[in-house]
């Protein structure tokens, strides 16, 4: 195990931040860690990182203890802390090089690691440049990039693509992607697509407490067990007849002329639909399938109160 | 702890911070050790750096914390102490680091005036007539003060996150150091007592210093007021974890 949470609770003041996690993270696995705002990700990540001690429970990274060894834990975890804080007047080699040799790496073993980090992020024409005039995406980089400049076993990597625009999102992802086929990689995030696109894994907490931990497959087959689609036509159209069709469960009106079918997860209603409205001569405006399944699911865990 | 001080001593460098340190400290000893008709030695007549060893400490007063106020305050507000907190380096590395990083350029400050000691030794009638002793005396005790004002400088750092704050809470807690006690041990209310709060200032240990008498319990006291802050700065940075 690369990362193990035991029963984990942090208590700030009065308020349970984190209450009573547990789940395990296995080496070479890329792991999406969700919540919405507040949920207590952050806390999780700052523990793992022994930045805040736990108040109770146990985490161990790499079979360190992060009480018992907190440097052990440091010098194999990655670190990239919320809203990616960096010395803006250092230059972007000096930087990498500062953080590779607070990990003890120096001579021609850290012009390398840090020549290897430019290359993996993408800086190669901005490592010349200071910190502070870089743009967002690139300090983004510039962030993985100290994460990774010690080769750590862990990343853990807390909210890493907000703020940046749609293409650094993509080329983000593809470089946590490339990272995670060799190392474990925990990352947090609100943004659901992000989690289909790269993680084996979910593990959703709300209100400091873990909701699901699963594979993304199970939790995108949760709502799957029903399709939606919804139909909409010119003028009111029949319920009764819709809800004669052998493939529909139940359908509901919705504002408007549109219509809410639920079907099971094999069955598809849509050529029935249109035949049906042909046959009674309804116009048939439009017809689709309700999707980002696993945005609802994200809402259904973490609206219960 | 040497990355944390190479640095430090980077970003002095490559910000106007070290210039401008070093600059005003030298402006202003040489002025009153020179130029200004009260103090300088060549009205006074005597062949010794007493001018520089009196305005020096209070310059530092205001220099030192100028020099520390962002070592803490500017990474606690920047959100970067969360960078180097979770680095397999330990507390005290981080604040020594940066301690003897500011502490470095404090002494850089203060090589150039050993010219004046030139200066001064070949002005001497006959040539060399000055008390060489006393002289390497008095930049021990300077070197010991900037020692403390560090620690001080270094420990307001870490309070706040606000460099203002930082830089008033260091001169007034340097102030007190060096001359309050003093001064409160001068009050006539405290009867045999007034010699131990005196004692507990940096002024009556830095006059003996100066005198060239190096004595171990003056040592021992500029060291543990430092540790003590250094200590405190640690108790500081730790409460992240209460």
């Amino acid at each position: 195990m690369s990362v193990e949470v035991k029963n984990l609770t942090k208590i700030y003041g009065t308020q349970r931040a984190v209450d009573d996690i547990s789940f395990s993270v296995k080496s070479g696995e890329i792991v999406g860690f969700l919540g919405p705002n507040g949920a207590g990700k952050s806390t999780t990540m700052k523990i793992a990182t022994c930045y805040v001690p736990p108040t109770s429970g146990l985490v161990k990274v790499s079979g360190f203890d992060v009480e018992e060894n907190p440097v052990e834990v440091r010098r194999h975890v990655g670190y990239l802390p919320e809203h990616n804080p960096l010395y803006l007047d250092m230059y972007v080699k000096e930087y990498l090089e500062f953080i590779g040799s607070l990990h003890n790496l120096s001579g021609s073993a850290l012009q390398k690691r840090v020549k290897e980090m430019v290359d993996l992020v993408g800086l190669q024409r901005e490592q010349g440049k200071k910190i502070g005039a870089l743009s967002k995406g690139y300090r983004q980089r510039v962030g993985l990039a100290q994460a990774l400049v010690h080769n750590p076993d862990v990343l853990i990597l807390d909210e890493p693509t907000t703020g940046l625009d749609p293409n650094q999102i993509q080329e983000i992802r593809n470089v946590i992607k490339n990272i995670g086929r060799e190392k474990t990689v925990i990352f947090s995030t609100h943004i659901m697509q992000e989690v289909a696109a790269i993680c084996d894994r979910v593990v959703i907490i709300n209100r400091g407490k873990l909701v699901a931990d699963s594979s993304v497959a199970d939790l995108e087959s949760n709502t799957k067990g029903q399709r939606v689609t919804i139909a909409e036509f010119e003028n009111p159209a029949d319920e009764r007849l819709l809800q004669a069709l052998p493939q529909v469960k139940e359908v509901k009106r919705l504002e408007g002329n549109s219509y809410r079918i639920v079907s099971a997860k094999t069955d598809d209603p849509r050529s029935a639909v249109s035949k049906l409205a042909a046959e009674q001569n309804w116009i048939l405006l439009g017809l689709r399938q309700e999707e980002n399944s696993l945005e609802k699911v994200f809402q259904q865990l973490t609206q219960q109160k | 702890m040497f990355a944390i001080l190479r640095k430090e001593i980077n970003s002095f460098l490559n910000s106007l911070v070290a210039y401008i340190v070093i600059g005003v400290f030298l402006v202003v000893t040489g002025l009153y050790m020179w130029f200004f008709p009260q103090s300088n030695v060549l009205d006074f007549g005597y062949a010794d750096l007493q001018p520089l060893f009196a305005i020096a400490p209070w310059v530092f007063l205001f220099l030192i914390p100028a020099i520390t106020m962002r070592s803490f305050a500017e990474e606690k507000k920047a959100g970067t102490i969360e960078l180097l907190l979770t680095r397999p380096v330990t507390d005290l590395q981080i604040i020594l680091g940066k301690y003897f990083a500011c502490l470095l350029l404090v002494l850089f400050a203060l090589l150039p005036t050993l010219i004046y000691y030139v200066s001064v030794y070949y002005l001497g009638d006959p040539k060399g007539n000055i008390d060489s002793a006393g002289v390497f005396g008095s930049y021990i005790g300077l070197v010991f003060l900037a020692a403390v004002f560090t620690a001080i400088g270094i420990f307001a750092s870490s309070i706040s996150k606000d460099q203002i704050i930082s830089f008033i809470v260091a001169v007034l807690l340097c102030f007190i150091v060096y001359t309050g006690f003093d001064m409160l041990a001068s009050i006539d209310v405290w009867g045999p007592l007034s010699y131990f709060i005196s004692y507990l200032g940096i002024q009556y240990h830095y006059e003996t210093i100066s005198k060239g008498l190096i004595d171990s319990r003056d040592v021992l006291y500029f060291v543990s007021v430092s540790a003590l802050m250094i200590v405190a700065t640690k108790l500081v940075l730790e409460s992240r974890k209460w």
